[in-house]
């Protein structure tokens, strides 16, 4: 069957990644609540990853996955120092609420 | 088979993120985003990148997501209130985002010269080479200093993770050391 041996181009994957993305950014403006805005950030770093991959698939330059896993590591450290954030916010303001954590000022 | 498996994980992919920005309670939101980030693992491998798609599976979709599903637990997260959001937002966001969307996808269907992507090709071909020996070897030979760099990043968020999230009321050495800074 020649459907089965079918290649997929690159290009819908950077497609898919650009899709991701965009819902990543739609979803920071949407969302109410803290800890969903910070995982809409991390859906917008995975789908940077992706097409990284992909380009790397590309040029077959292996550069490009390790950049992917220094942004894994990179990322990993960023969720563990903004959920402590969001854990001291929530201790000062007593909610979750992006509308009401409006002020720098406690 | 290829075009099944990425139209099958793109569509999980795809179903996840949208997913996310519809459920109301952010457990709900944190397991559509577990199930994003394993089939971008299972897109990983299908792009020739083994070592990544473990490491996505052990980092993101293991480490990071039981995080962020502790965090929820933690701080007893219910559900979000809609409101409006800010007029800048809609007015702003939402075209910007449609710009991007156009923009992006504009470049990556007119970019002339992306190949296409054949299963069980990885970034070499040669006899006795591995994704996996040509990764390691530029990682810890000519990157090796960054490598460590990395590590010490995360022992540096460890800690901050920790004086962050002390309690502040617990009259322990944590929150003190916070007040002297």
């Amino acid at each position: 069957m020649s459907f089965l041996q079918h290649d997929v181009p690159l290009s819908w994957y950077l497609l898919l990644s650009a899709v991701l993305f965009s819902l990543g950014v739609i979803g920071f403006l949407i969302k109410r609540n803290l800890i969903t805005v910070f995982m809409s950030i991390e859906l917008m770093l995975n789908a940077v990853n992706l097409s990284f991959v992909a380009f790397a698939y590309q040029w077959h330059e292996v550069r490009g996955q390790i950049f992917v896993f220094f942004v894994m590591m990179v990322a990993a450290a960023e969720a563990a120092v903004g959920l402590a954030i969001i854990i001291a916010v929530f201790r000062a303001r007593a909610t979750l609420a992006v509308d009401r954590i409006d002020l720098m000022k406690l | 088979m290829h075009l099944i498996l990425f139209f099958l994980f793109a569509g999980f992919c795809l179903a996840g993120a949208i997913n996310l920005l519809l459920q109301t309670h952010p457990i709900n939101s944190a397991l559509s985003l577990i199930v994003v980030m394993t089939s971008l693992a299972v897109l990983y491998l299908l792009l020739g990148a083994e070592f990544l798609a473990i490491a996505q599976i052990i980092v993101y979709a293991g480490a990071v997501m039981v995080l962020f599903t502790f965090v929820v637990m933690l701080l007893n997260a219910g559900r979000e209130e809609r409101t409006l959001g800010s007029r800048a937002a809609s007015r702003v966001g939402f075209p910007a985002v449609v710009a991007l969307f156009a923009v992006l996808s504009t470049i990556l269907l007119r970019a002339q010269g992306l190949g296409s992507a054949h299963l069980g090709q990885g970034l070499t071909n040669a006899p006795g080479q591995s994704n996996l020996v040509l990764l390691s070897q530029v990682l810890f030979h000519e990157l090796l200093l960054p490598f460590e760099v990395t590590s010490v990043l995360i022992l540096i968020a460890i800690l901050g993770a920790v004086a962050l999230a002390h309690a502040e009321g617990s009259k322990t050495g944590g929150s003190e050391r916070m007040a002297e800074k």
